[in-house]
């Protein structure tokens, strides 16, 4: 590592803070509107199908809906993400300046993604009217994969920041060559980006049931909201299980690849076998302070045996350590805790439904998934943190540091604030935008639900 | 051409369907801004609000493809530039924040105040991201911004070339803009609004001649190595880019329609690729090379295979959206 730290430390550390801040407060705002974007698009199509095969108005009707809120998510989460590519260059300019050629792979194929994204979006949403119903469906098919594909190259640069390789430095540091089949397939890309393609899907499915459970215990329990609340949660209660396997495989990957983030949201200070699971806690370097630990759980986890050693804080050099261990350690714990409980959920809806092919005609059901949306955000909030901060003080493992890689322009606090209040604007604006949509809709009545498409259009098919 | 030149001329297409399409948006929420508030201004606004509402996000992304190979295939130019210019990079951003949610937000609220509030929100800022983009262009075209970056992040671009180059780029996008809605008004039909844009189309091309003019005199003084090959090398592209914009203002005064878009759009592709022939074969005249701030050749080859991937799935997607919003088979509300 040639040294770079040449800046005078105050101003370089009080950057890199505010930096990191906007960054991660950024990058929380858009993931929301991201997921909406990956895994919406087959939400709608599955209501939009069930609605052409069956002759379903609701079904059709529900698509619709979810069309028109995704336009106002779709033009939100376009704006935050062009903010993140310029934050890049304001923010993290030698990062770029080192490690562009090689990170920058991962995001010019998902630049295509996205592009083919945003056309089908705009046919699909703007030609309920006038195209013909399974051109109009099929004019939406193109998003689900499409989203998918962006999903996978954006996280795929990120386990390349976790897991860098294929680039070759010279002697002043800089990349000479790149093999990008090796930085798009680095050992972190295939847990990392199945683990959130689900993560998506998990929220966006949740999240929209939610909406509809909120309705329906305010008494709204028409066919609508019935179906409204159903097709999503079937879909999140489908990913739940295969989340949970892909998330075990992660941190057991994660164990091996990045010993210092796993250290530090497990909690483990000493290397060693046996090592105890702690749920919850403050971590001190005293060891945990209350939390419940099972005895000889970790290494078990990490390798079948309590015999497996687990590499402790201690193995890590104090200059290579991750911040912040009792946030990593709750972020871990809060994410895979609310993993269990939506798994939970997911089997109470599973087997009511093979039972009597309903829903559980219980209020605590409707109150269950009413928060099952907002807590799957919560653990998407709570594995980025471990992901991101989990792996500092590098921004390129091993590589680069975070303090190597921040601007030296002026004033990034007050841009941070600045971005605070117009993102609080947005936010705002954006619920606003969308209860009104959705009152609009409940004035219409779900009785006078008509099919979306004009009546021509489906004489003709 | 080595490959750092073909990717430095992907990076100019892709600066050019921006500058042509996002230009255009952008022109659109100037003139949605001038319309006037009451009545007066409600039959442009619809109108403009028909043309942009299917086409202006796949638009946008011309800038973030842009963004992508510029940081992918020239590392240095990337973070030098933004190391350098952050404020008016960052006030871009801005507008394009304030802008993209105000546009989308107007189309879905009812309330007459707030689709007010909104509506003006979207076109101010209309005006700010071409004008700063304008100043980031002319800052690098005067050589402001050194090769090692942090130039300095006021004197850089507060400059006669760098602001001249933002008000042309206000200019040509709403030049831009009334052109394509003159089109779009003659196919619908429109009398009234076909003539209410001619006007504003002659007036911008007027407007953004004159700031042409001025900002070539800037050039002389500010930005000598640019000036000195546009007026060589890059010449031929200047008269060309002169011969379509007087050729546009003939067709329109005899109300012809045909070759308005293509003329329109042959004025400005010629300026951009003006620019580029004048500042070859330097990225940041006259202190980085193309060569010099090259990524290494893998990496060139990813760019070219997703800008064929980009030709072969994009541009036929685009051109099959931009068509059924010219059939009218796209709403403009929902």
């Amino acid at each position: 590592m040639p040294p770079l730290d040449l800046l005078p430390l105050a101003a370089s550390e009080s950057n890199l803070l505010a930096a990191r801040e906007q960054m991660a407060f950024t990058l929380g705002f858009h993931i929301v509107l991201s997921c909406i974007g990956v895994a919406l698009p087959a939400t709608m199509l599955v209501a939009n199908y069930l609605g052409l095969k069956k002759g379903d108005a609701h079904a059709l009707e529900l698509a619709k809906r979810w069309s028109k809120a995704m336009a106002v998510t779709f033009a939100v989460g376009a704006v935050t993400g062009t903010v993140l590519s310029f934050e890049f260059g304001l923010l993290w300019p030698q990062f770029e300046h080192r490690f562009g050629s090689v990170f920058g792979i991962a995001f010019a194929i998902e630049g295509i993604f996205f592009f083919v994204e945003a056309i089908f979006l705009a046919v699909y949403i703007y030609g309920w009217k006038r195209l013909k119903p399974w051109a109009h469906f099929w004019s939406g098919v193109p998003m689900v994969i499409t989203g998918i594909g962006g999903a996978f190259s954006v996280v795929a640069a990120n386990a390349w920041m976790n897991q860098p390789q294929g680039f070759t430095l010279n002697a002043a540091g800089e990349v000479v060559d790149v093999e990008p089949l090796k930085v798009l397939f680095n050992p972190a890309t295939g847990y990392e980006t199945a683990h959130m393609i689900l993560a998506a899907y998990m929220v966006v499915g949740f999240l929209v049931a939610s909406i509809y459970a909120v309705g329906m215990l305010k008494g709204r329990r028409d066919r609508l909201h019935r179906l409204g609340l159903v097709i999503p949660l079937t879909i999140a209660c489908l990913a739940t299980p295969v989340q949970l396997f892909v998330g075990d495989t992660a941190a057991r990957e994660i164990a091996e690849d990045q010993p210092a983030k796993f250290a530090a949201m497990e909690c483990i200070y000493e290397t060693g076998p046996d090592q105890t699971e702690y749920l919850g806690g403050i971590c001190t370097e005293d060891g945990v302070k209350g939390a419940i630990g099972i005895p000889g759980l970790d290494s078990f986890l990490v390798g079948w045996s309590t015999d497996t050693e687990v590499i402790g804080l201690n193995h890590i050099p104090d200059d290579e350590e991750p911040p912040a261990h009792t946030l990593l350690h709750l972020s871990f714990d809060a994410m895979v805790g609310i993993g269990s409980a939506l798994m939970g959920l997911a089997l109470w809806f599973g087997f009511v439904w093979w039972r009597r092919r309903d829903i559980p005609q219980t209020p605590w059901f409707l109150r269950a998934v009413s928060i099952s949306g907002g807590a799957a955000i919560v653990a998407l909030w709570c594995g980025w943190i471990v992901t991101e901060v989990g792996r500092q003080p590098w921004i390129v493992n091993g590589y680069m540091r975070t303090s190597e890689a921040v601007t030296e322009a002026g004033g990034i606090w007050f841009a941070f604030g600045l971005v605070l209040l117009l993102y609080a604007g947005l936010g705002t604006g954006a619920i606003l935008v969308l209860r009104g949509m959705s009152r609009r809709w409940r004035e219409q009545g779900a009785e006078n639900v008509q099919s979306p498409y004009a009546p021509q259009a489906e004489e003709a098919s | 051409m080595s490959k750092a030149d073909a990717a430095a001329a992907i990076l100019w297409v892709g600066a050019t369907f921006y500058a042509l399409f996002g230009g255009a948006d952008f022109g659109g929420g100037f003139w949605d801004l001038i319309a006037g508030w009451d009545e007066r201004g409600q039959r442009p606004r619809e109108t403009i609000q028909r043309s942009l509402t299917p086409v202006w996000e796949a638009n946008h992304v011309w800038l973030i493809f842009v963004l992508v190979v510029l940081w992918t295939a020239f590392p240095p130019a990337f973070s030098a530039i933004f190391s350098t210019l952050y404020v008016p990079i960052a006030l871009a951003a801005l507008g394009i924040v304030l802008r993209g949610a105000g546009f989308a937000f107007r189309k879905s609220l009812v309330g007459l105040r707030q689709r007010r509030a909104m509506g003006a929100t979207f076109a101010i800022s209309s005006l700010l991201t071409p004008f700063f983009m304008g100043t980031v262009v002319g800052a690098i075209a005067a050589g402001n911004v050194p090769a090692e970056g942090n130039g300095d992040a006021f004197s850089s671009w507060i400059q006669p070339l760098p602001l001249l180059i933002g008000a042309m780029f206000v200019a040509t996008g709403a030049y831009l803009a009334a052109v394509f809605l003159v089109g779009d008004t003659r196919r619908a039909g429109d009398e009234e609004m076909e003539r209410y844009f001619e006007r504003r189309a002659l007036g911008a091309a007027v407007v953004a001649g004159a700031f042409a003019a001025a900002g070539l005199f800037a050039l002389h003084s500010e930005a000598r190595y640019v000036f000195d090959r546009l007026t060589a090398e890059g010449l031929p592209l200047v008269v060309l880019s002169l011969l379509c914009g007087a050729a546009l203002l003939l067709v329109l005064l005899r109300g012809g329609r045909r070759l308005l878009r293509p003329l329109a759009a042959g004025a400005v592709i010629a300026v951009i690729w003006g620019w580029g022939v004048a500042q070859f074969p330097y990225l940041l005249p006259t202190s980085l090379r193309i060569d010099q701030a090259a990524a290494p050749d893998p990496t060139m080859t990813i760019i070219f295979i997703v800008f064929a991937a980009a030709a072969v799935v994009v541009l036929p997607s685009l051109a099959l959206l931009y068509t059924l919003a010219q059939r009218d088979l796209l709403e403009s509300e929902h």
